[in-house]
């Protein structure tokens, strides 16, 4: 197996082993949309376990470029208008469809809810759509 | 759910937190140009990131079995398990949006907010964006 494969599978196992251990401990679902937007709803009251997790998310991927040879990922396009586009999209439709990849695509999946299948396969599809669309007939990304 | 900052549900919450932002840094999902790629289906497609929801998944899908067996997880007295069953528009139509905009930038939001500490004007852009998003979804629908 090539080493980029590996390190896919051994990075896919990590982020299942979060899965676990927050559904274990806290009883909670990795759902990384469901936590952070819910910092923002003032009905929501157990903030802080919710901002110590993203303390953790965003230091543990720190921590892997600081002290493996994995080099930090150039930056994304620097088109502001498909930026403010995309994540416009990304907020409205996972708090619409309440998932995102991790909510739906693994721990719904991992509890086998036909709701989260269903999801996946639709942002899954529509991903594949709309690259085609965007990049091999309008050639914008 | 807790209180203090320095609790065991905090640091649980901030282990369960590196792990996932270390699996993306890991696994390369925090690099936009590589989410693209395996977005693009009908172009020169890169299978590698399949493999991290693959990774994921074998954990998850075996792991969560033995954790809900359980009757309550360690720190909390029952499972926060999503109870919808249905599938709606709003939850076809929020996976739809979702795809798209993933697709247009290479961003979901665990990835978006781990690439934060990569120091990128062009992340900022995407989670204020996509944090506006997720307001204006429960503002208006």
């Amino acid at each position: 197996m090539e080493h980029i494969y590996l390190l896919a599978l051994v990075g896919g196992g990590l982020i299942g082993l979060s899965a676990t251990l927050l559904l274990y401990t806290l009883g909670r679902i990795a759902g990384i949309c469901g936590i952070t937007f819910s910092l923002f709803m003032p009905q929501i009251t157990d903030k802080k376990w919710r901002i110590t997790f993203i303390l953790g998310l965003v230091s543990g991927a720190f921590l892997i470029h600081l002290l493996t040879p994995i080099a930090i990922p150039a930056a994304p396009t620097d088109n502001i208008y498909l930026l403010i586009i995309a994540g416009l999209l990304v907020g409205f439709g996972t708090q619409l469809g309440n998932g995102c990849t991790s909510g739906h695509g693994i721990c719904g999946i991992a509890r086998k809810s036909p709701r989260s299948i269903i999801a996946t396969i639709t942002f899954m599809a529509i991903g594949f759509i709309t690259v085609f669309v965007l990049r091999h007939i309008w050639g914008v990304i | 759910m807790n209180n203090k900052w320095l609790s065991k549900i905090n640091l649980f919450a901030i282990i369960a937190g590196s792990l996932f932002g270390a699996g993306l840094a890991i696994s390369g999902m925090t690099n936009t140009v590589k989410v693209q790629s395996f977005l693009d289906l009908f172009g020169e497609w890169d299978i590698t990131l399949g493999f991290v929801m693959a990774g994921a998944l074998i954990v998850s899908f075996v792991a969560f079995r033995f954790v809900l067996k359980n009757d309550k997880p360690i720190f909390h007295d029952k499972f926060e398990i999503p109870t919808s069953k249905d599938i709606d528009s709003k939850l076809l139509t929020g996976a739809a949006m979702f795809g798209a905009g993933w697709a247009i930038v290479g961003y979901c939001p665990g990835p978006a907010i781990a690439s934060l500490i990569y120091g990128y004007w062009q992340t900022f852009v995407f989670v204020v964006a996509m944090l506006v998003g997720s307001w204006i979804a429960r503002k208006f629908t």
